[in-house]
């Protein structure tokens, strides 16, 4: 089958060219099928989520993106390229998997990774220096590694890909092992990478973290993408929820609501039915329900969530798995 | 920044780099230098204790003649000793009578193991059988000087010395390559190892994956190669320099070979070239196996074999070095682990240098190919997800239970 790439996605008011584009790629190790026919495409500048539970096949989706690991059969290409390699110096990566030399100072560790894309020592240096009296941990450029925490250690290895100025970042379950307050500050820190123009992509298991930053979602499960695209787009495979609160339980108007409406009794005595919104939209229904004088006491439209539509499109065992993940993940 | 990539050669430099001096400034390579000093100590305390031993062990015979008999052995035995050294016994002359010598020789405290009694004309010599026969020739020669008296009874040699001789030279120079092939092996075996340590050390440190990620896996296996090439290269120095001191030091060189047919400072290049081939290729080899192993278990598992196998080359290489010409050395020079070894012997036995240029050519393609086939099995076994442990057994017996024919 032949991959067509070259396609543009709408990204804000723009049709933004795209910064990874893949098409059909699929990954096998051994009799294990990792990943099976996976489409995505990056816009630049966007911050892209890759949401999916742990084995999904996120990790071995985004090593085949970089290049660390070829696919088996489909096409990638990063900023134009088939070769992420050749152009290594407009990528940082984050892997899951956090590592660095123990022994090195932080401020050469930030710079070795520099060095890695191409920056020159002295300024890899810097720049270091530079980046972590940014992050509050100016005190720490001369420390070992092994001195430094555990947080501490993460974040240094997050500058260490940030140090040759990317135009792409790719952070894999960067929230992972973070407490509450860094996972705030690298939430900032990915929307002003974003607003500088540097497109951010990162996978994870927690729903939270794509809602609140992502434009477009690529949801991952069983080394499939069953749904890619705006985050939008994704909540509008479920149709938007009523909730409409009357005063007295019954009357001629129920005759109004659509079946399958969930009753409920309010604290105050009232009445709270939920349904989905009718495909005709909610106008007819109110007009009814007003000429039949139903004592509406609130009505309200909300459309679904993320995790909602998460259940939808990916199932209810994958969205099982992604809960439990996310207990498990969530700082306490 | 331009997009432009790091080529080949600026990426392995990259890794060599930090690889380099992150060895040499840790505390495990001050303590990998001393280690030879454990065998060099081990060899030298031995080899005091055998002298000591050898001087406690030399036979003492007792002189028990009747005076004047017995000042004339002893001035004999003075006389004799310039000339034949060793193989004459110590002796200590008795100042008393000695009526029975197997009596004497059987009395407790006695150190002395043989009596020469009787006269310088009709010696007699008492002690064990077996230490008599052999000493029955110096006692001889000893009491004959005596009889004779004055100046030693066999003439004095004239000496006519030239440099060499053609045979001595050959085998002379079948030390020397015994010597080098002998000192490459050790020095590769006791570096080679370090690149295993190396790349396994990166891979519980987990930073494979950002190295994997910026640059091609060939240039991090070059990179660590070379990185270890150059630490052993600096301990080899270090040792050196420290070796060429303690000669200093004690007055004299401490090995002493004939020269190389290609002369010494060649000899000192190419053997530094095919150290480094030998360690190249070995190096390849255990980086490979580091690529599949994740623990140290893992490593003492999957390197065995590799050491056992450089081990049956090194011999396969010593024994070619007895076959000048003939196919085992032939075989030796072109079997690129056995390669760099052979043609160290072959620069101190032959001239000609060209072989030495096909040779290196030849190892070097080989280490490439090495180093390419080393970083494809890692890209293949190690960097997937979940970082499932490589079961080299099991992935063999899967693929030999595999469905055969189409």
């Amino acid at each position: 089958m032949k991959m067509e790439l070259g396609e543009q996605v709408s990204h804000g008011n723009t049709q933004a060219p795209l910064a990874i584009e893949a098409r059909g790629l699929v990954k096998r190790f051994g009799e294990t099928l990792a990943v099976d026919g996976i489409d995505i495409s990056v816009p630049e500048g966007a911050i892209y989520g890759i949401l999916g539970p742990n084995g999904a096949g996120k990790t071995t989706t985004l090593r085949m993106l970089l290049g660390i690991i070829d696919p088996d059969a489909g096409v990638r290409r990063v900023f134009g390229h088939d070769r992420p390699h050749e152009i290594a110096r407009l990528i940082g990566y984050l892997p899951e998997e956090r590592g660095l030399y123990p022994t090195m100072k932080a401020v050469e560790a930030i710079a070795f990774m520099g060095a890695l894309r191409g920056l020159p020592l002295k300024e890899g240096r810097r720049r270091g220096h530079e980046l972590l009296d940014r992050h509050g941990l100016g005190h720490a450029a001369d420390k070992q590694i092994r001195h430094l925490s555990k947080g501490m250690a993460q974040t240094v290895q997050l500058l260490g890909s940030l140090v040759h100025r990317p135009r792409l970042v790719v952070f894999d379950e960067p929230f992972s092992g973070l407490d509450a307050l860094n996972q705030g500050k690298l939430e900032r820190m990915i929307r002003t990478l974003a607003e500088d123009g540097t497109t951010v992509i990162f996978s994870t298991h927690v729903i939270a973290h794509a809602e609140r930053l992502c434009e477009r979602i690529a949801i991952i499960a069983g080394g499939k993408v069953p749904f890619a695209g705006a985050v939008d787009v994704a909540r509008d495979r479920i149709p938007p929820q009523v909730r409409l609160e009357t005063r007295v339980p019954d009357g001629p108007w129920r005759q109004a609501l659509p079946q399958g409406a969930q009753q409920e009794v309010a604290p105050g005595g009232s009445t709270v039915w939920h349904f989905a919104l009718p495909p005709d939209g909610i106008e007819p229904l109110l007009r009814q329900l007003i000429a039949s004088e139903a004592g509406i006491l609130s009505l309200s439209i909300e459309r679904a969530g993320l995790h909602d539509a998460f259940v939808a499109i990916a199932g209810e065992a994958a969205a099982r798995a992604l809960d439990s993940e996310q207990a498990e993940e969530m700082p306490s | 920044m331009t997009a432009a990539r790091l080529s080949l050669f600026q990426a392995a430099l990259v890794i060599a780099r930090r690889d380099f001096v992150a060895v040499l400034f840790s505390r495990a390579f001050f303590f990998f230098l001393l280690g030879p000093l454990f065998p060099v100590a081990v060899i030298a305390t031995a080899g005091a204790l055998g002298g000591s031993l050898a001087e406690t062990g030399r036979p003492v015979i007792a002189i028990a003649m009747a005076s004047p008999d017995r000042e004339a052995f002893i001035a004999a035995h003075e006389a004799v000793v310039p000339r034949l050294g060793s193989i004459l016994p110590t002796i200590v002359p008795l100042d008393r009578p000695v009526r029975d010598p197997q009596a004497e020789l059987a009395r407790p405290g006695t150190r002395w193991t043989a009596i020469v009694s009787g006269t310088v004309q009709a010696p007699v010599l008492t002690g064990p059988a077996e230490a008599i026969e052999d000493w029955k020739g110096p006692v001889a020669i000893i009491a004959a000087q005596a009889v004779h008296g004055g100046e030693p009874l066999f003439p004095a040699v004239a000496l006519t010395s030239v440099s060499t001789s053609t045979a001595r030279e050959a085998n002379g120079r079948i030390r020397t390559a015994q010597a080098a092939q002998t000192l490459m092996f050790m020095l590769t075996m006791l570096l080679a190892g370090m690149v295993l340590s190396n790349l396994v050390e990166e891979k519980s440190n987990k930073i494979i994956e950002i190295l994997a990620a910026a640059i091609p896996i060939d240039a991090v296996f070059l990179g660590k190669l070379f990185a270890m090439l150059a630490v052993s290269l600096v301990a080899i120095a270090i040792w050196g320099a420290a070796g060429l001191g303690l000669a200093a030091l004690a007055g004299k060189a401490l090995l002493i070979l004939p020269g190389p047919a290609v002369g010494w400072p060649l000899f000192f290049a190419l053997g530094t070239a095919y150290f480094a081939m030998a360690y190249l290729l070995l190096g390849s080899i255990f980086l490979a196996v580091g690529a599949l192993a994740n623990t140290v278990r893992d490593v003492q598992t999957l390197s065995m074999p590799v050491t056992m196998m450089q081990l049956l080359v090194f011999f396969f290489a010593t024994y070619a070095l007895s076959q000048p010409g003939g196919w085992a050395e032939l075989a030796a020079m072109a079997f690129p682990f056995s390669s760099p070894f052979a043609m160290i012997a072959r620069a101190a036995r032959d001239p000609h240098v060209w072989p030495h240029v096909l040779a290196l050519a030849w190892q070097m393609l080989v280490v490439a190919m090495l180093v390419r086939g080393g970083a494809t099995l890692f890209r293949r076994r190690v960097m997937k997800s979940g970082g499932s442990r490589v079961r080299p057994w099991a992935a063999l017996a899967r693929w030999r239970a595999r469905p055969t024919g189409s």
